[in-house]
């Protein structure tokens, strides 16, 4: 009797969970449905559209109807030597500042990470040039760069480095460069913290028996702390590179759209809004979107390999 | 022996205060200096050499700077755009991350990794196609084609770094919701919820500071000086003497600090949850 009591009793926990098991799954569905919503809205059918556009002459409050002319948009893009040239400056800035970022990142990272008096308010500090907006530091920049007025001119001349003043953004030689500095600036110290965070988890004790063992300083960095903070590394690198394949506000507010410094998402955005042609634009979206993606995919199964 | 040590000690401790410092002046100088043109009247700032303090500081630009109608509506525009895009991202985005975190069903893998590479979405990729949108919806120039669209780099993250501080909490806490007999949504509402708060507010930060700063949906969508945000009002400054200088650098600097007061509190006050949230969302797969 009280056997059978148990049983039943079991039973129809059972049913209780499995019940609760497809309420829960019919829960889940109805709390993601609004955020569904919204991506579909703002990103999903955009995207599909873009794509769908990329394939047209669509041009934005034009009379002319759109119509579909297949691949003549990619064609016309493969001979763009304007499109090709952002692609060049893109990449160029993104290895120039990927390259500083890193290395300054690691030395700034190493160095807050050491103990000393100061050490909470520096990491604070670090995160406000991060925190403003790219326009305003490329604001202050381009003060600092000018001609006439500006600091740096002042500085180097002080130094005796330079003999002249320099026209940092107008002068082509120079302009990459300036330009670089500012993403430097503003982004070195978000790349320290997100290394600084990698630095933490490395367990102390690994250094202490390496100085047992006699490894000193340097050893220490290259055999522990180098190949500890790869997926740090890593995972700043591939995150930093997809921010520097889209840039747009540093560019856009030092240079405008100067036909010989354009990066590719000021081409595209140059296209769609103020020439209204929204079907080359698209196209050089979806060009756009398939150079980063390569890098998003990257970045998701490096993820994936690393939580496996 | 041990006066060589301590001597290579003191050298070391020197060296590394000495790289401190230039690190610390490296990040800060470029705020010091819009700060000190920002105080400078205009015909010591466009004078040469340049003045490294200036002798006579007014706030005669700051004064300019709030009495610019155009620019106080940016001020306040940017304010409605990222608070409303940081409430309404909060507010979807924690119903999906409360089932992304704390349920299991089939399907939800798929969508974290729509959600995961939507963080990393190029804005620009869907420009054109936003465009003719917010032109069809006839939002164009309007606060409400920003509200909508900056939702595309928002939520995503919001969902992504709010599931994470979901799925920390223990278990045991559901369980006891539910063994006295509370529905899901009450075990969110009642107990989930509260506990995330710092969570909430984490995110809700992060969200607000990239809708504030937001540029390119901003240049593109919107057109006249009443709708300008205030990257748009930086970017488009114009000098408020007609024939006079040609850039206003001075206001332009005033303006920017102004801008940047409020980040930089936020900032040092909310640090380590910033570096959390940001690590949550960047580094943890």
């Amino acid at each position: 009797m009280s056997h059978a009591t148990v049983e039943t009793a079991k039973v129809v926990e059972r049913r209780k969970r499995s019940a609760l098991g497809r309420e829960q799954t019919r829960t889940a569905w109805l709390l993601l449905l609004p955020t569904l919503a919204v991506v579909a809205v703002v990103a999903l059918i955009p995207l599909a559209q873009t794509i769908y556009l990329s394939f047209t002459n669509d041009r934005l409050a034009s009379a002319q109807p759109t119509e579909w002319i297949g691949l003549k948009n990619y064609r016309f893009l493969l001979e763009d030597t304007v499109f090709r040239n952002s692609i060049v400056t893109t990449v160029k800035f993104a290895v120039i500042t990927l390259v500083f970022e890193l290395l300054l990142g690691l030395i700034i990272a190493l160095v807050v990470n050491s103990s000393f008096k100061g050490r909470g308010f520096t990491r604070a500090a670090m995160l406000i040039p991060w925190a403003i907006p790219t326009v305003v530091s490329a604001r202050m920049w381009a003060w600092m760069y000018n001609d006439i007025y500006g600091v740096f001119n002042d500085l180097l001349q002080r130094l005796h480095i330079i003999d002249r003043n320099i026209a940092w953004i107008a002068e082509p030689r120079y302009s990459l460069a300036a330009i670089c500095a500012v993403d430097i600036w503003k982004t070195t110290p978000f790349v320290a913290l997100l290394l600084l965070a990698g630095l933490q988890v490395i367990p102390s004790d690994v250094y202490e028996a390496a100085t047992v063992d006699g490894a000193n300083r340097i050893q220490q960095f290259f055999r522990i702390t180098l190949p500890l903070l790869r997926p740090a590394i890593l995972v700043t690198l591939i995150f930093r590179t997809l921010d520097a394949l889209r840039v747009f506000d540093v560019f856009y507010v030092m240079f405008g759209a100067r036909r010989d410094t354009q990066t590719m998402a000021i081409y595209a955005q140059n296209n769609i809004v103020a020439f209204s042609d929204t079907g080359y634009g698209s196209a050089i979206a979806v060009a756009i979107f398939l150079i980063i993606g390569i890098f998003v995919v990257a970045y998701v199964t490096t993820l994936n390999v690393e939580a496996s | 022996m041990d006066g060589a040590r301590s001597t290579r000690r003191i050298v070391g401790r020197v060296g590394f205060y000495l790289l401190l410092a230039i690190i610390m002046i490296y990040l800060i100088f470029p705020f010091y200096w819009a700060f000190r043109s920002s105080i400078t009247p205009d015909n010591a700032l466009f004078a040469t050499p340049v003045q490294y303090f200036p002798k006579e500081p007014t706030l005669d630009n700051y004064v300019r700077v709030f009495k610019d109608g155009n620019f106080m509506r940016a001020l306040l525009n940017s304010a409605i755009v990222a608070g409303s895009v940081t409430v309404l991202s909060l507010l979807i985005g924690a119903f999906a991350s409360y089932a992304l975190g704390r349920f299991r069903f089939a399907g939800r893998t798929p969508v974290l990794y729509i959600v995961l590479s939507m963080t990393m979405f190029p804005q620009i990729a869907v420009l054109g196609s936003l465009y003719k949108m917010v032109n069809s919806l006839h939002i164009y120039n309007s606060l409400w084609a920003l509200i909508l669209t900056y939702m595309i780099f928002t939520l995503p993250f919001t969902v992504w770094v709010l599931t994470s501080f979901f799925q920390q909490m223990p278990r045991e806490l559901e369980e006891a919701a539910y063994v006295d007999g509370a529905t899901p949504f009450q075990t969110f509402y009642r107990v989930l919820l509260p506990l995330t708060a710092p969570g909430l507010v984490t995110t809700g930060l992060l969200a607000f500071i990239a809708a504030w700063n937001e540029f390119l949906y901003a240049l593109s969508f919107t057109q006249t000086p009443n709708n300008y945000t205030v990257t748009l009002a930086i970017f488009r400054f114009e000098p408020d003497t007609p024939g006079g200088f040609e850039i206003a650098w001075g206001r332009i600097m005033a303006a920017t600090i102004i801008i940047t007061i409020p980040l930089v509190v936020l900032t040092l006050i909310f640090q380590r949850r910033i570096i959390a949230g940001l690590t949550a969302g960047a580094v943890k797969g």
